[in-house]
């Protein structure tokens, strides 16, 4: 049965709005909805007459620009789904993801040609690859095409008809186990969410959306498909500038940007290096956050310099997108010492809070987060059991257990109060403690690895706890150095203590409520 | 104040702030501080502000980005830089 499909929520807006603005560049360069559709059509007819069919996966590693959202669009205009890597993290992680997921194609640039090659060794044989000079405004894909109908034209194809429940994309998230996993999510999941967000936030053809999550994030979902199906305008923040406070909170005022959505850490940042101050934000009116708790003390700051625009605390893991939210007052009591509730379930989720036994808990009793509805997932890529292992069939319904631990408020919606499991938030990353434990153990001196995350006045610190086969003190820098090669950044342990030997269980586990109290009381070193 | 005493100064900043407990000799000119996560965003910012009151300089946004801070041999030449001649 025949639905409406993600990229035809776009082509829509291209029909009705072809000479506005759809990107526009960290540095300027812009590219209308009209050539914006007739770039991501060009991606269809090339990725068909390649042989990509209904239900394929397509990577994409490219730099967060206007030329991967043509190839996203266009991916999904050939029937398949996209799925997008962070460019920045190691090339073994990422040809890891295209290999798990059986990418038939891979859309890349110049320069990550030989690492993608390399990745594919083992394999025997890599996918055929589309390669990029660069990106920016969609022109080096535009010229990677003409090369491309140079040798031969591609023809023309129809865009695919969709299902609801057809693949539209797989966002890797950090895995328990050390390898990453594949959320699926179809054309029926994004649009419900696109669809929350379009009658909450109101967009308009003159709006302005941030685009500083990457694209690999969830945070793309809202980012790219709420303005690009009302005719707005995505500007990218690029990647450094998106890290650089001072520079980030010139640019935001100097772009007049209407929308701003990011995880709270760049926000918390700006309000305290980035002299918001002297600029004018005007046009900015409304401001999203989501992905870990905003600091309580940083918000009520962000919301005194920037009085104006309305705030939304937005929920949700990746598996379902946001499926609660909570809107800051004008003005944060100054008594308030207390993080933001998550807030009311979203219009399209249906919340459920359950104890361990997946019973529902007495009002008011912590329990944990379950959500239905048609923002939730397909499952995990190829891993049958984890997939049956997160829902809770209950009332005819599958309800998608978030492993957040919540309490409902007596004035409604939710209270975040923890995680069930070793998976923790950092800069908005989800990260499996145990992925990271999982790249200590490669080291070849390592023996014994846990891995803390441990909550402090200025964010969260990753702290490792080695022992090693020689009884070594490992170098922090010889650390530091090898997990940067196999992690992204954001999960490189922050500290690390050598000990004889890790602390255990009685039942020979790590003890990590053991690890987390050393944490608890001042360590030596830091005396 | 020259090359050498700048140097040490920033490596025992570091070392205190960002590497507590390591060993200061596995810190070297080159050892690479912002591709490795030993300088993550934050502690970039609070590098600068650091550099700014001791050596009483100011730092430009567009001159804290991490090419000019990736290396102790990095942040020294910006130091000297900003002292300009003796």
């Amino acid at each position: 049965m025949s639905s409406i499909s993600l990229h035809s929520l776009f082509d829509d807006a291209a029909r009705r709005f072809p000479d506005r603005i759809a990107i526009e560049e960290s540095n300027g360069e812009t590219i209308t909805y009209a050539q914006l559709a007739g770039l991501s059509n060009r991606v269809r007819d090339r990725l068909r007459a390649r042989g990509i069919q209904r239900g394929d996966r397509v990577g994409v590693w490219l730099t967060k620009s206007a030329d991967a959202v043509a190839s996203f669009l266009g991916i999904m205009k050939a029937g398949a789904a996209y799925v997008p890597v962070d460019p920045t993290a190691p090339a073994e992680r990422n040809t890891l993801i295209f290999r798990d997921c059986g990418v038939a194609l891979i859309l890349t640039q110049d320069r990550y040609a030989a690492a993608v090659r390399e990745g594919f060794e083992p394999a025997g044989s890599e996918p055929p690859m589309i390669l990029l000079s660069g990106t920016g405004a969609g022109r080096p894909l535009e010229l990677c095409l003409e090369h491309l109908d140079g040798d031969e034209e591609a023809g023309a194809y129809p865009s695919a008809a969709v299902s609801d429940d057809s693949l539209a994309y797989v966002l890797y998230t950090s895995g328990s186990t050390g390898r990453p996993k594949g959320v699926v999510l179809s054309h029926g999941n994004a649009r419900s969410f696109v669809a929350w967000c379009a009658a909450t936030f109101d967009p308009c053809p003159s709006d302005r959306f941030s685009s500083h999550a990457p694209f690999h994030f969830d945070l793309s979902i809202l980012d790219i498909y709420l303005p690009l199906s009302h005719g707005a305008t995505l500007v990218i923040v690029d990647e450094k500038l998106g890290k650089e406070p001072g520079a980030l909170a010139a640019w935001i005022a100097e772009k007049r940007l209407t929308s701003w959505y990011s995880a709270p850490s760049i926000l918390a940042m700006m309000a305290q290096f980035g002299g918001l101050e002297a600029h004018d934000y005007g046009a900015l009116r409304t401001v999203l956050f989501a992905g870990e708790v905003f600091p309580i003390k940083h918000l009520k700051a962000l919301r005194d310099l920037w009085p104006g625009p309305r705030f939304f605390n937005l929920y949700g893991p990746t598996e379902t997108n946001v499926c609660t939210y909570h809107e800051i007052p004008a003005r944060i009591p100054s008594e308030q010492v207390e993080p933001m509730p998550i807030g009311r379930p979203c219009a399209h989720c249906a919340p459920l809070v359950v104890d361990e036994a997946g019973e529902p808990v007495a009002p008011g009793t912590a329990g944990e987060l379950c959500i239905a509805g048609p923002s939730v997932l397909q499952g995990y890529w190829n891993l049958p059991t984890q997939t049956t292992a997160v829902f809770l069939e209950r009332e005819g319904r599958r309800w998608y257990r978030t492993g957040d631990l919540v309490t409902e408020l007596p004035e409604g919606g939710y209270r975040f109060i923890g995680r069930r499991d070793r998976m923790i938030k950092k800069r908005g990353y989800r990260i499996e403690l145990g992925e990271i434990e999982a790249a200590l153990y490669r080291h070849p001196a390592v023996k014994e690895a846990a891995v803390i995350a441990h909550a402090r006045e200025d964010g969260l610190l990753l702290h490792a706890f080695l022992s090693t086969h020689d009884e070594r003190v490992l170098s922090m820098v010889e650390m530091k150095t090898f997990c940067a090669a196999r992690l992204p950044l954001y999960m490189v342990p922050d500290r690390f203590t050598s000990l004889p030997s890790l602390p255990q269980t009685s039942t020979g586990k790590v003890d990590f409520q053991q690890l987390q109290q050393r944490l608890q009381t001042p360590a030596p070193e830091a005396a | 104040m020259n090359e050498a005493n700048i140097k040490s100064a920033i490596k025992t900043h570091i070392l205190n702030e960002f590497l507590p407990g390591e060993a200061p000799a596995s810190l070297t000119d080159t050892t690479e501080l912002a591709t490795t996560g030993i300088l993550d965003s934050i502690s970039t910012l609070k590098l600068v502000a650091f550099l700014e009151s001791h050596f009483s300089i100011t730092i430009e946004a567009h001159e804290a980005r991490v090419e000019n801070l990736n290396t102790l041999s990095d942040i020294t030449a910006l130091v000297l830089s900003k002292l300009g001649p003796q």
